[in-house]
């Protein structure tokens, strides 16, 4: 799917991902959707749960060779 | 403030001896939720490493200042991250060393009593995980029993008090943890035994183990009996040792019984586990130590962190043991049954040698509690 931005956080282990979605996330405006790409597998709950408590839609989720794909739209 | 490094073996200290102490854990509700770390004296605030980087100023409230705090993570990097931001804000804390990963691969050698003739059994208590596994040691030699994949704890031990690892048995097919049962007998050269009701599938050589077998440890002639004893598995097969221990497998624990339904339906083997426990294990002296396979909850676990009663006692405290009605039996082990253990039929399939998971991911296979039981 279509993305305004895309995050390389391939490699990053937690907290790293979630620290530099939300850093990515302060500069989209509403509605415009994040890309993001990690390896760390922690990533997958925990970016699902960091959108619902920051109001974010986490839209679609892939894994493709041990990457782990995050489209997230900003709320 | 300063905050320190806690480890997985500091912590079990504290669970056996029942200290104080407040968890911080800043992993994500549903993993909180799922699974943690448990004490007697401990204390419990979930909070999310994510909701905390804006700064931990809004939970120092809700933080004790009598008392050791501990953040936990899943690896160990955002209880670090937080760990620095509290000590910043002026408290001392602990963070645990390789976070619950570490916590789920730690065992704990607990001495359970002696044998005939200077022989000694141990137990290794596995508390983030509940599971316990065994090491018989007579006269030079040893038979380590249901083992974890962390085989080094056993090979340490072994080597520690100076004796040789020739047997290797599992009570059954696992299916909520790795067996390190074949690598250790690769190691040590030790025979590696398997009932062969479970072993149908298997990819590898092993020694049949089936009811009425004796396998003897050192000179002094310490006897392991197999039972056959299936219900939590087809093939589950028990153990007296020495006469005095019942190593009862998944099928009887200290507070409820094994579930019938890991490695196949639970309709199945419910008839079998009602015959074991109800019957084979009836016929067998009241004075037996049961010794199980697992553990639930913490409160299962006698003063010195052992886990071990009596049969006699089981047989008059333990609910599973006593539904005189086959058919509300029938109901409490197919009716209401927890989640499957994580993974299990990947953790199964591992155990029979058909695929070969690496490290990292037999890790991950094996995250959160081990629900082998139905109470």
């Amino acid at each position: 799917m279509n993305s305004d931005i895309v995050l390389d956080a391939k490699g990053l282990a937690c907290p790293m991902p979630i620290v530099k979605t939300r850093k990515a996330m302060n500069d989209l405006q509403t509605g415009q959707v994040l890309e993001i790409h990690v390896t760390d597998k922690g990533a997958k709950a925990d970016l699902a749960a960091w959108s619902k408590s920051g109001g974010h839609e986490l839209v679609e989720m892939a894994e493709e060779n041990d990457i782990l794909k995050f489209w997230i739209r900003k709320g | 403030m300063a905050f320190k490094q806690m480890t997985a073996a500091e912590v079990s200290k504290k669970v056996i001896n029942k200290t104080d102490l407040f968890i911080l854990d800043v992993r994500n509700e549903s993993d909180f939720n799922d699974w943690k770390i448990e004490g007697r004296n401990f204390e419990f605030l979930n909070i999310p490493y994510f909701d905390l980087l804006d700064g931990v100023e809004e939970i120092l409230g809700q933080l004790p200042d009598n008392k050791e705090i501990l953040v936990v993570c899943a690896k160990e990097g955002s209880s670090v991250m937080v760990a620095e931001m509290l000590s910043e804000a002026g408290l001392d804390v602990f963070y645990l060393k390789g976070g619950m990963k570490a916590w789920s691969e730690h065992l704990e050698p607990v001495r359970i009593g002696e044998l005939t003739n200077g022989a000694e059994i141990h137990q290794f208590v596995r508390l983030g995980k509940g599971c316990l596994s065994y090491m018989v040691v007579s006269n030079g030699e040893a038979a380590v029993i249901d083992s974890t994949r962390m085989i080094d704890a056993y090979l340490d031990f072994a080597d520690d008090i100076g004796v040789k690892v020739t047997h290797v048995l599992d009570t059954h097919l696992h299916a909520d943890h790795i067996s390190g049962g074949r690598r250790i007998a690769e190691v040590t050269n030790a025979a590696y035994w398997l009932p062969p009701k479970d072993a149908a599938e298997v990819t590898f050589e092993y020694q049949p183990l089936e009811s009425g077998k004796v396998i003897t440890i050192g000179h002094t002639a310490i006897d392991i009996q197999a039972l056959y004893s299936p219900g939590h598995t087809i093939g589950s097969t028990s153990f007296v040792v020495d006469q005095k221990y019942l190593l009862s497998g998944d099928i009887l624990f200290i507070d409820s019984i094994g579930r019938p339904d890991l490695a196949g339906l639970a309709e199945d083997w419910v008839g079998d586990l009602r015959e074991t426990l109800y019957t084979r294990y009836k016929e067998l002296s009241d004075e037996l130590i049961v010794l199980p396979s697992h553990f639930m909850i913490i409160d299962e676990l006698n003063e010195d962190g052992s886990v071990a009663k009596k049969l006699g006692t089981l047989f008059a405290e333990n609910h599973g043991l006593n539904i005189a009605d086959e058919t509300e039996f029938r109901g409490l082990v197919t009716g209401n049954l927890p989640p499957q253990p994580n993974a299990y039929q990947e953790i199964r399939e591992t155990n029979m040698g058909k695929i070969e998971p690496d490290v990292e991911k037999q890790r991950e296979m094996e995250i959160g509690p081990n629900r082998c039981a139905v109470r």
